[in-house]
């Protein structure tokens, strides 16, 4: 009797202890430990992310009225409207344009406040930084006035130099220039403030080593600055490409696709089809299209920066 | 190859004067080490003779030429640095022709030049691999070939090898001096650390506070500094100073280092300093390898007298010892087997005749 207490007891002891060490294992190993803590994270994800792009591929399966399950056939009407390649081009020209801008402009100013004393550097940082900073809605409508045709600052300024009145947002070709430019204004800080930030983890001494090895300055940039600066290039024009192709309050305030639908993106035409014309299936198909369009680029760019990720 | 001179060269910074006027010439196929504590501006005079610093005031020299105004590259002089510099993003091959592509020499020659600085640096299985690949050591070698490749005038060495640890800087330390003794390249080597400056340098240069305070070979440094400063900062254990004053006794001129302990000085050394006013404060100078354990037969001018000692570090090859003389540490260097004890009494015997008498007011060796 006595025996058999005694093994129960020490059955119970062995089974806490492996409990504990399959859970002390668990811990030892550090995936695990690290999917736990991000669990919030991805819940969150899933909730907010996954669930309304499932529903969305759900929606563009289903007829106007939302009763029918049509397969691909939003998609197979799509393809056939003018308008919708109209789009595609205009996405890719608005959003490739302002990202190549942004990406040279806020390098070159990336550089000059580089080289700006420590002391005046952080006024600089700050005022450039104001477009980024500002919500986007209501800059736009700021660039609204100033492209008014008849009482605009810009035209104002025009007419003392004998130009104009220029069309800004008025003709295809101008109003399209004009939401790449408000783009580039709002976007390019982020590049300014990205690129600084990697140009000084640069060592000095690596620019002094190539200055004794023969390097002008334009050499110094292509072969030090660019080459350790790529990875953060590389996900900084990721990043921004699909800010920026998704881009919906420039496009909406400045122009709402007009003229003639000239000037519509993705989302500004998926908001039109969509809410605007009821006909929220299509517009679900419509906002579909910039996925494999962006997946292929981020493709791309990231595996880009996989190879280069044992060198610094 | 070419000898490098400066003439009263100096670095202001604002109101900081880092450099105030130093001269030196620099023989052609010279290796010369510039030493000091950090903050004596040794580091400054070498950005200077690279061109990555201006100068304030004065000339620099190389090959005859005053290169005052001539940027870096066209110096001809390549520099290995401290953090190594190199391009992270280019294999050990690329990173040791990079100067000499971009001055577009033919591909064959530079093949040929990395190929001959690779073999002579032990490097040729590196040459495909990047710095991050590579250790502390090789990425060392990797810069030193950067510069041989070049087969530049002067070599510069901004601290290469304060990163290593200590078991590699030794043997980087014999693998430069080989490479110089091959190379034979005027070298311009910065340190901190004076046992490589010793070990290296054809001539010494010791800095203080922006000035030269003395130029020689390691053993003139060793055994004639000419101020306190180089006599402290040569050596290791450091030198003893020992306040003392002189006294003439009996027609003999001796020294008193405390109330219980005076030597009368070697006939040379009472030769040398009997000029001397009894009046001014005196430090003796005495290296630690002078102060040893008493023996029955001593020479002349080796004095014994008895101490109790503080504390012992037994070395292995010998035991430092630590004891006071009037409230001044000094620190004397003993045969392990001569029973040197913490706390224990001991007979020490003092070598006056490699003795130093400094002015302990201007810090001058008399």
């Amino acid at each position: 009797m006595a025996d058999v207490v005694v093994g129960q007891a020490s059955v119970t002891r062995s089974t806490g202890v492996r409990k504990r060490s399959s859970l002390r294992n668990a811990v030892k190993h550090k995936s695990t430990v690290a999917f736990l803590m991000t669990l919030p994270l991805i819940v969150l994800i899933a909730v907010l992310v996954l669930y309304p792009a499932v529903y969305s591929l759900h929606l563009a399966t289903l007829s106007k009225s939302m009763t029918k399950f049509v397969g691909l056939g939003n998609f197979q009407f799509l393809f056939k409207r003018e308008t919708f390649w109209l789009v595609v081009e205009q996405s890719c020209i608005f959003a490739i344009t302002a990202v190549i801008f942004k990406a040279l402009i806020g390098f070159i100013v990336a550089h000059f406040v580089h080289n700006i004393p420590a002391k005046g550097q952080r006024k600089w940082r700050g005022m450039l930084l104001v477009p980024w900073v500002i919500p986007p809605a209501m800059s736009t409508l700021a660039w609204l006035w100033l492209f008014d045709p008849s009482y605009s600052a810009f035209n104002y300024t025009l007419s003392f130099l004998n130009i104009g009145p220029v069309p800004w947002l008025g003709e295809a070709s101008w109003a399209r220039f004009s939401v790449i430019l408000v783009n580039i204004w709002i976007g390019a800080p982020f590049f300014m403030i990205m690129y600084l930030a990697a140009l000084k983890s640069v060592p000095d001494q690596l620019y002094e080593a190539a200055a004794i090895d023969g390097a002008n300055w334009w050499q110094r940039i292509w072969y030090v600055t660019l080459p350790m600066m790529r990875n953060i290039i590389a996900i900084t024009t990721l990043f921004s490409l699909i800010v920026t192709f998704a881009n919906f309050d420039i496009v909406r305030i400045l122009t709402a696709g007009g003229p003639l639908d000239q000037t519509h993106i993705f989302a500004t035409w998926a908001f039109k089809v969509g809410i605007e014309g009821s006909d929220i299936p299509l517009g679900a198909s419509v906002s579909l299209f910039m996925f494999p369009i962006l997946a292929i680029a981020a493709i791309f760019i990231l595996r880009d920066i996989n190879k280069r990720g044992n060198e610094a | 190859m070419a000898d490098v001179a400066l003439r009263k060269v100096v670095k202001r910074y604002d109101d900081v004067e880092a450099v105030r006027g130093i001269d030196l010439d620099i023989a052609d196929h010279e290796f010369i080490v510039l030493v000091g504590p950090s903050g004596c501006g040794k580091s400054t005079t070498l950005r200077m003779i690279a061109g990555l610093e201006d100068i304030s005031d004065g000339d620099i020299m190389i090959g005859g030429d005053v290169v005052n105004d001539v940027p870096p590259k066209d110096r001809d002089i390549a520099m290995v640095f401290q953090n190594y510099a190199l391009y992270p993003h280019m294999t050990v091959a690329e990173n040791m022709s990079f100067g000499l592509r971009l001055k577009h020499y033919p591909k064959a020659e530079i093949k040929a030049r990395v190929t001959e600085a690779a073999r002579l640096l032990d490097i040729t299985d590196l040459i495909d691999r990047k710095p991050k690949q590579l250790s502390g050591g090789q990425r060392q070698r990797v810069a030193m070939g950067r510069a041989i490749v070049r087969n530049p005038k002067v070599f510069l060495f901004d601290e290469p090898l304060s990163n290593l640890d200590a078991k590699l800087r030794v043997q980087m330390r014999i693998e430069i001096k080989k490479v110089h003794q091959k190379v034979r390249t005027t070298t311009v080597y910065v340190t901190h650390d004076q046992v490589e400056a010793m070990t290296l340098a054809d001539r010494v240069v010791v800095m203080n506070k922006g000035r030269i305070e003395q130029i020689g070979t390691p053993n003139e440094l060793y055994h004639k500094p000419a101020t306190r400063f180089v006599a402290g900062f040569i050596g290791s254990p450091a030198m003893n100073f020992i306040p003392c004053r002189l006294e003439d006794v009996g027609g003999t001129l001796q020294i008193r280092l405390t109330d219980r302990i005076a030597f009368p000085l070697p006939p040379a050394r009472a030769a040398r300093y009997n000029a001397l006013p009894r009046t001014d404060k005196l430090l003796l100078g005495l290296r630690p390898e002078h102060l040893t354990e008493s023996h029955a037969h001593l020479e002349p001018g080796v004095e014994t007298f008895d101490t109790v000692l503080d504390v012992t570090e037994p070395m292995g090859m010998e035991t430092l010892v630590y004891f006071g003389l009037d409230g001044t540490p000094v620190c004397g260097r003993v045969n392990p087997n001569a029973g040197a004890k913490d706390g224990a009494p001991m007979r020490l015997a003092m070598d006056l005749n490699n003795m130093h008498l400094l002015n302990e007011e201007t810090g001058v060796v008399l």
